[in-house]
């Protein structure tokens, strides 16, 4: 624990050194809860339809751990180049909270499933390197309703205890962070870390993955840590990046002031753009730990983290890159297709089935993503499909259709389904590139369009764009543009 | 052997932490009694235990644990019937309130 520092009387001028450590909570994806078997699905679930004495907290009953939970913990300890100790125990983590039925949390105090490990990513062109204390299971509190307009003046709460014993995972990292941005990324990273590996949906709105951020200021050069504020209630990048630049806007004018930073808990009101003070009763984290007599300790054999280690699929960061070698794209396409496992799947499923792959990550991250993002359909499990597409993205690379026709098809048959190549040769939809049948074409552009024509050999090179597009919608897009474009000025300048 | 002697300060912050309502007999009561169990645990840590290992647990089992199944839960009904209060499918509590400032 750090005493409040004492740098009240701190000169206007001091430049301050920020401090951020964070603790990102993640539910796991197991079926059953994590000392019970009842289901972990709390959010489809009516309230408390997940429940048994056990998650209920009534007395007498016994916990039984659920393997696959210590599995996945174990797995994320590997990922993030954590030590694996062979021996680790669950404690009691003690307070009063009504959506805790138990009085205490099922937790892990000093002997936690893995320890010292390491995030690395980057900012800005430059890796930063996170150290992670732990990695620590847990069981997850129920939920509260409060009735009344709100916190303050409700009169009561509704308890939902779906959620009450869902496998938590924390993952404590060091305060080895600088900047706002430095926190967004290593959360960013860490969720990207997680959905790779198939142990949380990283889903922050809904708060299966949830930050909290302990932040403090100090003088420049100084080593002692200052006075330590944990925020609270940040559920988006956008909101942890601001809630951040928030705190420590307002922590440097109380020091400039001569003031003293508190050791609070404040959380974040996004609409209101600020923090406020939490002061609960139980902010003097007088947790009383101690092992939990109910359940026997582990021994996490070095058989089970080998398995485990070569059950560890390939990372986002080495999949970017070798995204950037193998496939010659850039490393921001390379970037945002390894944001999730399964569109890096898909787009190296397209690249197999022989479309150019500067083609392919461009249709995977531009066109096809707005059409998975509006129909909420992944490509792989659209009507297109992977087939589709692959075979739409050839058509278009070998000059058959034009980028329009493409885009158009691409529409049509995402949701409904069918064969891009069989559809262009029934609709005749094959690009124009017959020079007479554009000669045709440009021929009635022009002479239905008088003022751009006047307009363009008056110098204004800008109408000829006006007559490229008249061809283009008087062919439904099929006319090769280039070729229009080529024909229309010789025509023009005749 | 020197004796632990609990103050009442830490008697109250104790009985804060366990929600509970002290007399001041009781507190009386309670720091000689959890003085005395503090001087018994005193005299377990003064001995020499150099030669015996650390215990977790009683038992030498480890990893009990179960695979990842979902069995089905209490009814809302039953999961409900000894709650003090509810409103419909939900325990009903008095408001939590968070000081805020
Ligand atoms: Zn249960």
């Amino acid at each position: 624990m750090m005493d409040n520092a004492s740098m009240a009387q701190a000169p206007a001028d001091v430049e301050y050194e920020v401090v951020i450590g964070l603790e990102v909570h993640a539910q796991l994806l197991t079926k059953s809860k994590m000392f019970c078997r009842c289901s972990a699905s709390y959010i489809a679930a009516g309230p408390n339809e997940n429940t048994c004495p056990v998650c209920l907290g009534m007395p007498g009953v016994l916990p039984v751990m659920n393997e696959e939970a210590i599995r996945d913990t174990v797995l994320t300890g590997i990922a993030l180049e954590c030590t694996i100790p062979e021996v680790s125990k669950f404690d009691r983590k003690n307070y009063f909270y009504a959506d805790l039925p138990k009085g205490y949390q099922i937790s892990q105090f000093d002997q936690p499933l893995t320890i010292d490990g390491t995030l690395r990513f980057m900012v800005d062109g430059r890796e930063v390197s996170c150290g992670i204390e732990r990695v620590h299971l847990e069981e997850d509190a129920g939920t509260l309703h409060h009735l009344g307009t709100g916190i303050h003046s409700s009169h009561a709460s509704l308890v939902d205890f779906n959620r009450a014993g869902v496998p938590l995972m924390e993952i404590v990292g060091r305060p080895d962070l600088r900047t706002p941005k430095e926190a967004r990324e290593y959360v960013s990273t860490l969720r990207k870390i997680l959905m790779f590996i198939g142990v949380n949906d990283g889903n922050l709105e809904e708060g299966s993955m949830r930050c909290d951020a302990n932040i403090s200021l100090r003088p420049k050069g100084s080593t002692e840590l200052g006075a330590k504020v944990e925020i609270k209630n940040m559920n988006s990048f956008r909101s942890i990046e601001r809630a951040l630049e928030h705190e420590i806007q307002r922590q440097t004018a109380l020091l400039r002031r001569g003031e003293t930073i508190p050791q609070e808990t404040r959380g974040w009101i996004d609409p209101e753009n600020r923090t406020v003070s939490q002061r609960s009763k139980e902010q003097a984290h007088d947790y009383r730990y101690f092992p939990d007599p109910d359940l026997p300790a582990l021994s996490i054999s070095r058989e089970l983290v080998e398995e485990l280690r070569k059950r560890l699929p390939e990372l986002p960061a080495a999949m970017q890159s070798r995204f950037v070698t193998s496939y010659g794209i850039s490393d921001y396409e390379a970037g945002v297709l390894t944001q999730e496992r399964d569109e890096a799947a898909t787009f190296e499923e397209i690249v197999k089935r022989g479309v150019d792959p500067v083609l392919a990550a461009r249709w995977c991250i531009g066109d096809l993503a707005k059409l998975a993002k509006e129909t909420k359909t992944a490509i792989a499990d659209s009507g297109l499909g992977i087939e589709g597409a692959a075979e739409l993205l050839k058509l278009l690379h070998d000059g058959t259709i034009n980028g329009a026709t493409a885009k158009a098809l691409a529409e049509e048959l995402y949701e409904a389904g069918g064969s891009p190549a069989a559809l262009v040769a029934e609709r005749g939809l094959g690009k124009v590139s017959d020079r007479s049948a554009v000669e045709t074409m440009c021929q009635e552009a022009i002479a239905g369009n008088q003022k751009a024509v006047d307009d363009f050999r008056g110098g204004k090179e800008a109408a000829l764009q006006s007559l490229v597009g008249a061809v283009m919608k008087a062919s439904r897009g099929r006319a090769d543009a280039s070729l229009v474009r080529e024909v229309l000025t010789k025509l023009l300048s005749s | 052997m020197e004796c632990m002697t609990l103050t009442g300060e830490e008697i109250d912050h104790i009985a804060e932490l366990a929600r509970l309502h002290l007399s001041s007999e009781d507190r009386e009561r309670m720091v000689e009694q959890l003085s005395a169990i503090l001087d018994h645990v005193a005299r377990i840590q003064a001995a020499d235990l150099s030669s015996v290992s650390e215990t977790m647990h009683m038992g030498e089992e480890v990893n009990r644990w179960r695979r990842d199944e979902v069995l089905p839960s209490l009814s809302v009904d039953s999961a409900l019937a000894n709650a003090p209060d509810s409103d419909g499918h939900y325990f009903k509590v008095e408001a939590i309130q968070e000081e805020q400032s």
